[in-house]
């Protein structure tokens, strides 16, 4: 086992005024574990992702990241250019609405390469193959490379906005709901994707979701957030299958049978 | 009368805009390519006419200068002809048609063929002046990206254009690098012109009046057009040769004479083609012993 | 002899809070250990806790007091107190669990759920299958299933291809949670067979069977839960 965490957050705490966004959250991250922040809407969960992940300056805690270098850097004391840069190579970010993290008016090709020709890469040619070979890799056919996501189902573009995220082999995704608002058919083969992929490469992931079964089939450890507070932490099986705070045996009792 | 309006107020800006858009100037020289902001007045022509290359011009013009003012690279087209009429009533001063007499010498849509000297200023009337906008909506976006030098989505257009046209498609206002830190947009100049930008002896100025900006590229500074790899920049060519002079190797405009497919090419820099006219050189449909006259 | 599993003093309850905060007590003071190369079996009537002895070793439940130590890798851990990381990684590496019931992942061929434990521990994909094909062949499940997602297999197929998945790894630990609960009698023989192969290999084992036939077969010693029940504490 790796004995160094991705990801350290300490007392990261954000206050909307007097309103409580998220309170004294700490926890720590290790490369290729999957971390599911469940909730429901207005419980903080979101507000908790946008602090981990830079969007949003918290009130106070701090979020230490293990730079490639191995490294602990602080993420809010490095400079924005640092920040910004980390989070188009060693981060992904995939939004619950697609059109929040895709270009809708440039071709998928593009889409997928933008991160390649932000850092760098001037070769069209293997850029487009990169970009190939990632389509193929989220079932999207070579054909559409040179289609606009406005063309595209809302499944193909949740899949095109992973592919963008992961080509640069990030060492961690954060995942707003990636299954909200999809049909359920549509929501299985994503999961199913995105669990591959996970495997495959390795990635650390935050994944904040309100469906506790998302949560099942792909994350290894749980929080459960009420109020802005973390009520709950553990394995995602247990906390699932033997769940100990009120609010949380609430939450698994209101799962709908099929 | 004429004379008077100069006198009245030299350049029609009076002084304290003329020394903030100098300031505006000083700075965009001292930061080669980066698009400095500034109060941009009410001219007494529309937008689109050029309002930010004449306040600029404005701003640098003295009484000794001589002005040449080109619109595609005419001299006697109606925007030229208009702005060289505005300097000779508010500013008094001598205007030309002649590249190599100008000290001064605003241009729309092209650089003129005739290497410059550093003793001349090119200034550039500019409609848009950010590269980056069609990409990107948000100004604050913009500008952080300039500031951080992430410049990818510039790449990505280009990359649009090969997948959709086998090609870089684009042919004016082609980004470039300038001294390997900004990316610029050079106006809507054709890229046929992006060479003569680079390490040029002139001073050149650009004006976005609408857009409040103005930014510039010092004497000997290096402008580099992007591209792939394998897609290397490129100039346009042109298989014929001027139909007046003869010139070859420069810009030329199609000129369609009649209703049957009749056409004819000549020099977009109408006084380097009249200056070689003069000097001796014709073209195909000025020679003596024509054809064509049947 | 060693010994991989030990079990000390563990006590277990649940408290409802939907219901009031009852308390539930499930076991009390749970004291057991497990040899290589043994299958032990939990016996006594249901809904006396012995699938929620096998949760609470395989981290399923929290226990509410006591140990629950596995021999990982030459380490010791307490899987009582282990964070979700060992947890995960006792899981992988030490503590393999076959289920009643298969979880099943949408979309994922049969052969691919059987190879995947392997895989994760860092298996070339095709020995991997490999393996799964020999043991789905064992199991007898027709070929022609074996590309397919398990979604919709019968529920004797679904455990078939859960006990391939459970099988396939050389885990030094087994739970087993009523592995032939929906087996006919030529496929129940297989999985006895399997588990003599486990404890020839030295592999320690716990499980549940109601089956008479293959708990004669495959238990060396019963552990009768009832022993554990705080009901009985009480009556006495």
């Amino acid at each position: 086992m790796i004995d160094t965490p991705l990801l350290k957050v300490s007392g990261v705490s954000k206050f909307y005024g007097s309103r409580i966004g998220c309170k004294d959250v700490n926890f720590e991250l290790w490369p290729g574990e999957v971390l599911a922040i469940v909730g429901e809407s207005g419980s903080g969960k979101t507000t908790l992702l946008n602090c981990i992940s830079t969007r949003l300056l918290p009130t106070t805690g701090s979020v230490e990241y293990r730079m490639r270098d191995g490294n602990f850097r602080d993420l809010y004391h490095i400079s924005e250019a640092e920040r910004r840069f980390l989070m188009r190579t060693d981060w992904g970010f995939v939004h619950q609405n697609p059109a929040d993290g895709l270009r809708m008016t440039v071709s998928a090709g593009a889409n997928v390469g933008e991160r390649l020709m932000a850092v760098g890469d001037r070769h069209y040619g293997k850029i487009r193959q990169t970009a190939t070979d990632w389509l193929g890799r989220v079932e999207i056919s070579a054909d559409r490379i040179d289609d606009q996501p406005r063309a595209f189902s809302g499944g193909m573009r949740q899949r095109l906005q992973i592919a963008r995220n992961l080509v640069t082999g990030p060492r961690l995704v954060f995942m707003d709901e990636p299954t909200g608002g999809l049909d359920v058919s549509v929501q299985a083969r994503l999961l199913d994707l995105v669990r591959g992929l996970v495997n495959d490469l390795g990635l650390a992931a935050i994944v904040v979701t309100h469906d506790l079964a998302v949560a099942r089939l792909l994350s290894h450890r749980m929080m459960v957030m009420k109020d802005g507070h973390v009520i709950e932490h553990g394995l995602t099986d247990r906390v699932l299958d033997d769940p100990r705070e009120p609010y949380t045996q609430l939450l698994v009792s209101s799962i709908l049978q099929v | 009368m004429t004379a008077d309006l100069a006198t009245y107020n030299f350049a029609y800006l009076d002084e304290q805009t003329k020394r903030m858009i100098r300031r505006a100037i000083l700075k965009a020289i001292a930061i080669p390519g980066y698009q400095v902001p500034f109060a941009s007045r009410e001219m007494p022509m529309p937008y689109g006419w050029g309002t930010g290359g004449v306040q600029v011009t404005a701003s640098i013009i003295g009484r000794q200068d001589v002005l040449k003012v080109i619109d595609q690279g005419a001299d006697d087209t109606t925007n030229a002809v208009s702005i060289r009429a505005f300097f000779q009533k508010v500013a008094d001063v001598a205007v030309t048609t002649h590249t190599k007499d100008a000290t001064i010498i605003q241009t729309r849509h092209r650089i003129p063929e005739q290497k410059l000297t550093e003793d001349q200023v090119l200034v550039y009337q500019v409609p848009i002046p950010e590269p980056l906008r069609f990409l990107e909506p948000r100004e604050t976006e913009t500008r952080k990206m300039h500031a951080l030098e992430e410049y990818g989505l510039m790449h990505v257009k280009l990359y649009e254009d090969i997948a959709q046209n086998g090609r870089i498609s684009k042919t004016y206002a082609y980004p470039v690098k300038v001294d390997g830190r900004y990316v610029m947009d050079p106006s809507p100049t054709p890229k046929f012109d992006n060479p003569k930008m680079h390490m040029s002896d002139a001073l050149q100025l650009f004006g976005a009046g609408r857009e409040k900006r103005i930014y510039a590229v010092p004497p000997h500074t290096e402008v580099v057009s992007l591209d792939f790899e394998d897609y290397p920049f490129e100039i346009q060519t042109f298989e014929q040769d001027c139909a007046l002079c003869g010139a070859h190797g420069v810009y030329l405009d199609e000129v369609v004479l009649d209703d049957r497919g009749g056409r004819m090419f000549v020099c977009s820099d109408t006084d380097h083609c009249e200056d070689r006219r003069e000097h001796g050189h014709v073209g195909a449909m000025l020679a003596p012993n024509q054809e064509a006259a049947e | 002899m060693a010994t991989p599993l030990v079990v000390s003093e563990v006590f277990k309850s649940f408290t409802m809070h939907l219901r009031d905060g009852i308390k539930l007590p499930v076991v009390n003071d749970v004291n057991f250990s497990v040899a290589s190369g043994e299958c032990v079996v939990l016996g006594g009537p249901s809904g006396i806790g012995k699938s929620s002895i096998l949760k609470m070793l395989y981290g399923n439940y929290a226990v509410d007091a006591g140990q629950i130590l596995v021999d990982h890798n030459d380490h010791i851990i307490d899987i009582a107190s282990a964070d979700p990381r060992t947890i995960i990684d006792v899981r992988r590496q030490t503590m393999g669990y076959v289920s009643q019931f298969l979880r099943t992942v949408p979309r994922v061929a049969a052969i691919d759920v059987v190879a995947e434990p392997l895989v994760a521990r860092g298996i070339e994909a095709n020995v991997a299958k490999e393996n799964a094909a020999e043991l789905l062949a064992k199991l007898n499940l027709p070929r022609e299933l074996w590309s397919l997602p398990p979604a919709t297999f019968s529920g004797g197929e679904q455990q078939r291809v859960n006990i391939a998945r459970g099988f396939i790894t050389s885990h030094r630990i087994l739970l087993l949670d009523e592995p032939t609960a929906s087996l006919d009698a030529t496929n129940r023989r297989v999985v006895v067979e399997m588990i003599a192969a486990k404890k020839e290999a030295g592999v320690a084992m716990l499980g549940i069977f109601h089956d008479e036939e293959v708990r004669e077969a495959v238990a060396d010693r019963i552990l009768d839960v009832s022993a554990f029940s705080p009901r009985k504490a009480i009556a006495a």
